[in-house]
């Protein structure tokens, strides 16, 4: 039995009483918090899986579109085809409270209107195969900008989830067992005082009534 | 606010990326990322930055200091040498993290 270091008075127990109130609400408050919390991360985290799997796999096949347009156009042309930048995406950064973990949005805005406006270069002296391999990547901006805000969101309510768990299992296990525990100990230890100084009293008046009658009570 | 996307890796697996406006940061040695990775971070005008797997592996050490903050999402992705696989361990870590065992990505 682990119980704190106070005096057994009546104040203390009344203070306990009251923490431990607090403590056991707060538990039940964060236990919910947790439940909800692993519930919307199981979920996302389940949607990121499926999105990164699909990214890696579109990935790749734009990297192969990149290997053959290099296969066909020389190093120097296709760099300098992809040198300048025209487009310019932007992403407005947002921010949604999940169970008091804020997490990012983000959204995305091109510095032209016209999202399809991407190729930085004329067609005449490259390749299709370029205009593929850029293409498909521009299809897949989009999936890359949600991948990054959910994947960014899991890892942050990971981290809540953990230290909310770490705490959860705290108050469980340690702190309100001590608060129970203490004011066991405090309200025996009041209840022992009393019957002590109860037997002493009557002890006394027997005495008391001895010496002036020669009397007892018994 | 608005922000910008950057990706760090090796030349030959980032530099399509340029021609749909992210801004590409090749680098040579993996010293040379985690320098980069920091100066772009922490310059503020990043909301993601991308990695490539290889790097992402290598830059830990930098990575942790943003693993808190809500931007920049540092993510990985694969590069042109192919998947290592790294992103779907990251992912099973999150959730190991989480529940305590990978029920996930176990099966």
């Amino acid at each position: 039995m682990a119980i704190m270091n106070v005096n057994p008075t009546r104040m203390q127990l009344s203070k306990l009483k009251k923490q431990l109130t607090t403590a056991v609400r707060g538990h039940k408050m964060l236990k919910d918090k947790l439940d909800e919390l692993m519930r919307q991360f199981l979920d996302l985290i389940r949607e990121t899986r499926v999105l990164r799997e699909k990214i890696e796999y579109e990935l790749s096949e734009c990297n192969s579109h990149f290997v053959n347009a290099s296969a066909v156009m020389s190093k120097q042309a296709l760099d300098a085809s992809l040198m300048s930048q025209k487009q310019q995406l932007t992403i407005e950064v947002d921010s949604r409270n999940v169970m008091s973990v804020e997490t990012p949005v983000f959204s995305q805005s091109t510095r032209t209107s016209d999202d399809g406006d991407i190729f930085p270069y004329g067609f005449a002296f490259t390749s299709f195969e370029l205009d593929d391999a850029v293409m498909s990547l521009q299809k897949l901006v989009p999936d890359l900008i949600r991948l990054a805000q959910i994947e960014k969101s899991c890892e942050l309510m990971s981290a809540e989830i953990e230290k909310t768990r770490r705490r959860v299992n705290s108050l469980e296990h340690v702190m309100i067992p001590r608060y129970k525990d203490t004011i066991k100990y405090i309200s025996m230890k009041l209840e022992e005082n009393d019957r002590s100084s109860r037997t002493r009293l009557m002890k006394v008046k027997d005495m008391l009534l001895d010496k002036a009658h020669n009397y007892s009570s018994h | 606010m608005a922000k910008n996307i950057a990706v760090i890796g090796d030349i030959e697996s980032i530099k399509g990326f340029s021609a749909v406006g992210i801004d590409i940061y090749a680098c040579k040695s993996n010293d040379d990322c985690g320098h980069i990775l920091r100066k772009i971070a922490d310059s503020g005008s990043y909301a993601i930055i991308f990695l490539t797997e290889e790097i992402f592996d290598s830059v830990e050490k930098e990575r942790s200091r943003y693993e808190e903050k809500l931007t920049p999402a540092i993510i990985p992705i694969p590069s042109v040498k192919g998947n290592s696989g790294t992103g779907i361990k990251r992912l099973s870590s999150f959730v190991e993290q989480a529940v305590g065992s990978d029920i996930i990505f176990n099966d």
